[in-house]
């Protein structure tokens, strides 16, 4: 990893809803550049509404969430968890989209077009239209859509999670091939444990609501991953101690939160069920 | 949504059947009883009368089809216009949406007199009938699909920094074409519905003859088949109006909308 300024700093950011729920409560952290971050959390953690924050599509209730390259500001990509692709629209109108609106015109969008649509693998499928594609291919052009701007920085919000395994594997596999040749900085939200040790290079654990950081733990593996990752001992090595970071997470008490966040690692506890609090 | 996945022989047959049994029925009925057919003309005869008669009946048909035509492309148009007016600016929305309500609440035999009072004009009275009831519906169900469009879809727009007109033109838009298509199928039918009901509240009062003036004047003058040959000529247009707006309705959502699509094997 590059060691360098960070890409995104969020300092002692809260969110609340107009209902008055507490999502986020002071939550610090720092996007490095061309790391993969995996943002790991039970349900409700309020972890898509930090990506929502980071991305600018709300605002904080307090704290602040600073860009220090405005550049790579500007060339974000966003992947949803469903794939948000226009029904009406052909694939490739729906990877222009973002060009589109930029102003450009079909003729100079061509190639890129062509280009995002081939990186994910959906070469002869520029014609189709989204209800034509299973689940994984519409995922596919959503990513293509995200990739076509050429981005610096890719967020992604459980984009895989209503995927089946064999096709959530595979475009796993392709994201973290994406990241390493395009030295792409992605944040990545999964409630799994094992995607979010898979795929990231460092996993940040966020508490239950309101969502804190808990724990930062960096993973070592081959870049890009390869499949074999997935039963060496350092990848399940991994997954334990995430696993018991995240159960910890689960125990504390909500109103209880008086560490330091943002701290590397709060250590796990000595307890051998590492397997628990993945729910 | 049985319907989708029958075989299309059956989709004409089943309600042929039922249709050419119930005439049927009815044609025995009449023959058997000997109803007279001041009282109740049978099927047979209520046809031929359409033909016999079509040199009166069609002309009349033509004028209601006018006014309905006229009053549905103004419902279209007007509905299409405030409703993206409407989520342009809640302001808006606020100000004029109960109105659109209580003029589609107030019945239309009650304002109908009163129309044709003020407006001279009798075709632009019986517009002005037919609009009210027909323009609602094409409102409502834009403005629906104007506002239920996908969320991400609206945040990804914002990202990209779609300008409020690209977020209309290719996003708001589209996504409200199907609502759009469904209240033009409803819109066309209470057209028809209204032009009727307002010709026969206009009555003989100097109006163009329409279909309704047609039923009237066979009514007075006792000529029940041609009553009947009327009737059947108004539900007819109505079913043609209603096949031609869903044959729109496909081919403008062809490929991309799960209403028109036939369940795959």
């Amino acid at each position: 990893m590059t060691a360098g300024a960070p890409v995104v700093t969020v300092r002692e950011v809260s969110k609340a809803y107009p209902s008055g729920t507490l999502a986020l409560d002071r939550l610090s952290l720092d996007v490095e550049p061309g790391e993969l971050l995996s943002l790991l959390g039970p349900s409700g953690c309020g972890k898509s509404t930090l990506l929502r924050l980071i991305a600018g599509l709300a605002e904080p209730s307090s704290g602040s969430i600073a860009w220090t390259d405005t550049a790579a500001q500007n060339r974000l990509g966003f992947v949803f968890q469903e794939p948000t692709l226009m029904p009406w629209a052909r694939v490739e109108d729906n990877v222009r989209l973002p060009l589109m609106l930029a102003g450009m015109s079909r003729g100079e969008s061509g190639r890129r077009v062509g280009e995002a649509i081939a990186h994910v693998g959906l070469g002869g499928f520029e014609r189709a239209y989204p209800r034509e594609l299973s689940g994984g291919m519409r995922m596919r052009v959503s990513l293509a859509r995200a990739l076509v701007t050429r981005p610096r920085v890719l967020l992604m919000d459980e984009p895989f999670a209503s995927l089946d395994e064999i096709t959530r594997f595979r475009l796993e596999s392709d994201l973290a091939e994406l990241h390493q040749r395009q030295r792409l900085t992605v944040v990545f939200v999964t409630h799994s444990v094992f995607e979010s040790v898979y795929l990231g290079t460092r996993v940040v654990v966020l508490s239950p609501r309101p969502g804190r950081v808990i724990a930062s733990r960096r993973i070592e593996g081959p870049a890009p991953r390869v499949e074999a990752f997935r039963t060496s001992t350092a990848y399940l090595e991994a997954c334990r101690d995430v696993s018991a970071l995240l159960a910890a997470a689960m125990e504390r008490p909500r109103t209880l939160t008086l560490s330091p966040s943002g701290s590397e690692g709060i250590s796990p506890p000595p307890s051998p069920s590492g397997g628990r609090g993945q729910g | 949504m049985a319907s989708r996945t029958m075989r299309p022989s059956y989709r004409v047959l089943a309600p042929g059947l039922i249709g050419l049994l119930a005439l049927g029925a009815w044609e025995g009925m009449v023959r058997w009883q000997g109803i007279p057919p001041y009282i109740l003309p049978g099927p047979i005869l209520i046809a031929r009368t359409v033909v016999s008669d079509w040199g009166t009946l069609f002309p009349s048909l033509l004028i209601t089809l006018a006014i309905t035509a006229a009053a549905f492309l103004v419902s279209a148009v007007l509905g299409l216009v405030l409703a993206i007016l409407f989520t342009q600016s809640p302001w808006i929305e606020r100000a004029l949406f109960p109105y659109a309500v209580i003029l589609q609440v107030t019945p239309l035999v009650a304002i109908a007199p009163l129309i044709i009072l003020w407006i001279k004009w009798i075709p632009l009275a019986l517009l002005i009938c037919a609009w009210l009831v027909a323009f609602f519906p094409v409102l409502s169900n834009t403005v629906l699909g104007l506002t239920s469009t996908d969320r991400n879809l609206v945040d990804l727009f914002r990202l990209y920094g779609a300008t409020r007109w690209q977020a209309l033109r290719y996003l708001r838009l589209p996504a409200a074409l199907p609502y759009f298509l469904g209240g033009l199928r409803i819109s066309g039918g209470l057209a028809l519905i209204g032009a009727v009901v307002a010709e026969f509240v206009a009555g003989t009062g100097g109006a163009q003859s329409g279909l309704a003036f047609r039923i009237l004047e066979a009514g007075y003058q006792l000529q029940i088949p041609r009553m009947f040959a009327a009737v059947f000529l108004i539900s007819a247009a109505g079913v043609l109006i209603f096949a031609v707006l869903t044959g729109l309705s496909r081919l403008a959502l062809g490929r991309w909308h799960e209403s028109e699509i036939d369940a795959e094997g």
